[in-house]
């Protein structure tokens, strides 16, 4: 005769069994994408990585060669004036949350940060459109740029004001108990405790947005030549791939997949280049 | 300097009054004046930097109510024309201006819950693994692994699923699922590899991430006495996650798979390349669709005429009030969870 308690631990054991191997299994499987991706993206653009393709500009296609030399400064153009707006903005509206804003007003900038960070990027770019295109009657690199800075706020708003918060009350006490204004204290006290903080959430918005294509589409347009100011159109990498991806030609999926490779280096190049930067800067005594 | 970091630079007076705390009473007795003229300054220097950070905030709120301003005009056109049809229409033919916005609803609503069906147990299982199995050496790596997911752009998920997820599910997985799941009418007709299951399969790997990161912040924000007690009471381990993780963590999770879905319908590269771009509602979802977001990425650049540009326009809106409500739903469910706390407070 089996003992029924000895049969409801073994049922039970086997439930645990099954339940923590599933568990452990789905972190497996996440993880199996981004191999995937990141190893095809690897093994394919490296075919097309020479120097010509970071120096020349696209080639028709049928011919060989060609790079993206003016999507890569076109990117890197469209993302410094993109940062030029969102990062004033953004981290001057985090200031206001966690300086000013522990009232009603701040819950409302709160909730109007959270409601623009959900809002679809192809449709902030329908409303650079509508703001800058329409006005100025042509595409242009401002207007790519407008879209990308308007992206860049709610993140870096909202993430520079949980930093802020993190900062120990004592340490603002100490400054204003010496009779440092206020806003010498924010500036000089808070924000470089917290600047290593600020410097992630920054990163975090230019990595979101440095491969953002959709709002680009009808913003900054597309180059195939050097745009020679910020109110011309622009080539941008996201857009480029785009366009070779679509393409029924195996030169052109060539080259997207090198610019994808491009892409992803530059990306992952910048969040470690500003992570070394904020590590070797920052003040982290208070934390 | 570089013995002591000092949080203060050095031409501030919190640093000199560290070094001359013997002469300072006199100093200060001396220039009594000339501090209260400083001090004066001081108020005059503080409302102009607070009028700057208030203008920040008032410039986010402006930029949001140019958005709801702009997609408002732009789309009265349409709005005036079609009314309220607009939304349940199946036609789209744009060269005669009759257009509804019904297959791309459809597409959009349809492919968000293939990813959500597909992310959410794993990304749940993920968070799980990630804050109460995992060793601690490891942990570090394999939460980098799944953040690294996240900052891999929409267009490059396009590119690997035009040229390798879109062959694969027709070689390998449309044909296993219309021979065994065909009946359901869920799986059947041409296998092209694109379509709607293409467009939910990378909508849901790009969404894993988010969700998973949530529902470790949910699940860390438990009370460990609930899970000491219910180890206490002779839980084994999975009991102990079921009954007092979980169960105290739904509401939260709930919250951070609407957030997901918030972001799975307004994703736009990715899918219009993946998606087919037929505007057709179709039981199947080896049939291709189209989606709101990625039918104003097709076509907007080349839509002539005022009707059917402001008929996408009208689509952008529909969207934005579509992730609006999402949005509010999530961040109403995770913090009722984490009541309002800042996410890294809880680590």
């Amino acid at each position: 005769m089996l003992n029924p308690r000895q049969n409801i631990a073994l049922h039970r054991r086997l439930q645990n069994g099954l339940a923590l191997g599933l568990i452990t299994l789905a972190m497996l499987v996440v993880t199996v994408p981004l191999f995937l991706i990141l190893g095809t993206v690897i093994s394919r653009g490296i075919h097309g990585l020479n120097w010509s393709f970071l120096t020349q500009i696209p080639k028709p296609i049928g011919e060989v060669g060609g790079g993206m030399a003016n999507a890569i400064v076109g990117s890197m153009t469209l993302l410094a004036v993109a940062s030029l707006i969102g990062v004033p903005l953004g981290v001057g509206a985090g200031v206001f949350l966690a300086e000013y804003g522990r009232n009603k007003w701040g819950n409302i900038v709160r909730f109007t940060a959270d409601v623009l960070n959900g809002v679809p990027s192809i449709v902030i770019g329908l409303t650079a459109y509508a703001l800058v295109v329409v006005v100025q009657k042509h595409f242009s690199m401002l207007a790519g740029s407008v879209a990308l800075g308007i992206m860049m706020i709610p993140t870096i708003c909202r993430t520079t004001e949980e930093v802020l918060l993190l900062v120990p009350q004592s340490i603002r006490e100490a400054a204003l108990g010496l009779g440092i204004p206020k806003w010498r204290t924010i500036l000089s006290v808070v924000l470089r405790t917290a600047s290593s903080g600020i410097v992630t959430s920054i990163m975090l918005a230019f990595a979101r947005i440095a491969g953002e294509t959709a709002p680009l589409m009808f913003t900054a347009f597309g180059n195939q030549y050097w745009s020679k100011s910020v109110n011309q159109p622009t080539a941008a990498l996201p857009l480029q791939i785009f366009t070779y991806a679509v393409m029924p030609y195996d030169e052109a999926h060539q080259q997207a997949w090198t610019g994808a490779l491009v892409l992803i280096a530059l990306i992952m190049f910048t969040v470690i280049f500003f992570r070394f930067i904020a590590s070797r800067g920052a003040i982290k005594g208070a934390s | 300097m570089q013995t002591m970091p000092e949080p203060v630079p050095s031409d501030t007076p919190g640093d000199t009054q560290a070094h001359k705390t013997a002469d300072m009473p006199r100093r200060e007795l001396a220039v009594v004046p000339k501090r209260r003229l400083e001090m004066q300054e001081h108020v005059w220097a503080d409302k102009i930097f607070r009028s700057l950070m208030v203008l920040c905030a008032v410039a986010l709120l402006a930029i949001v109510g140019l958005i709801v301003a702009e997609l408002i005009k732009e789309s009265q056109l349409s709005i005036s024309k079609f009314g309220f049809r607009f939304l349940v229409k199946q036609i789209w033919d744009p060269v005669n201006e009759d257009v509804g916005a019904l297959p791309f609803i459809y597409g959009t609503v349809v492919s968000a819950i293939v990813a959500l069906i597909i992310a959410v147990p794993l990304s749940v299982g993920t968070a799980l693994f990630l804050t109460e199995l995992c060793p601690q050496r490891i942990r570090g790596t394999l939460s980098l692994l799944v953040e690294l997911l996240a900052a891999i752009p929409s267009v490059i998920y396009g590119l690997w699923g035009i040229f390798v997820l879109a062959p694969f599910l027709r070689a390998y997985v449309e044909p296993f699922l219309a021979k065994y799941f065909g009946w359901t009418g869920f799986f059947s007709g041409p296998k092209y590899g694109y379509g709607m299951l293409a467009a939910g399969v990378i909508l849901a790997i790009m969404v894993l991430p988010l969700i998973a990161s949530r529902t470790r912040e949910v699940i860390s924000a438990v009370p460990r006495v609930q899970r000491e007690a219910a180890l206490a009471l002779g839980a084994t381990k999975w009991e102990m996650l079921r009954m007092a993780v979980l169960r105290n963590a739904r509401p939260g999770i709930l919250g951070a798979v609407i957030l997901g879905l918030g972001r799975a319908l307004g994703e736009t590269m990715a899918v219009t390349m993946l998606i087919g771009n037929r505007a057709e509602i179709s039981r199947s979802l080896f049939a291709p669709g189209n989606t709101l977001a990625s039918v104003i990425a097709g076509e907007f650049t080349e839509a002539v005429g005022n009707i059917y540009l402001s008929s996408l326009v009208e689509m952008a809106l529909v969207l934005f009030v579509l992730t609006l409500i999402v949005n509010a739903l999530a961040g109403l469910l995770v913090w009722s969870i984490t009541r309002g706390m800042p996410s890294r407070a809880l680590a």
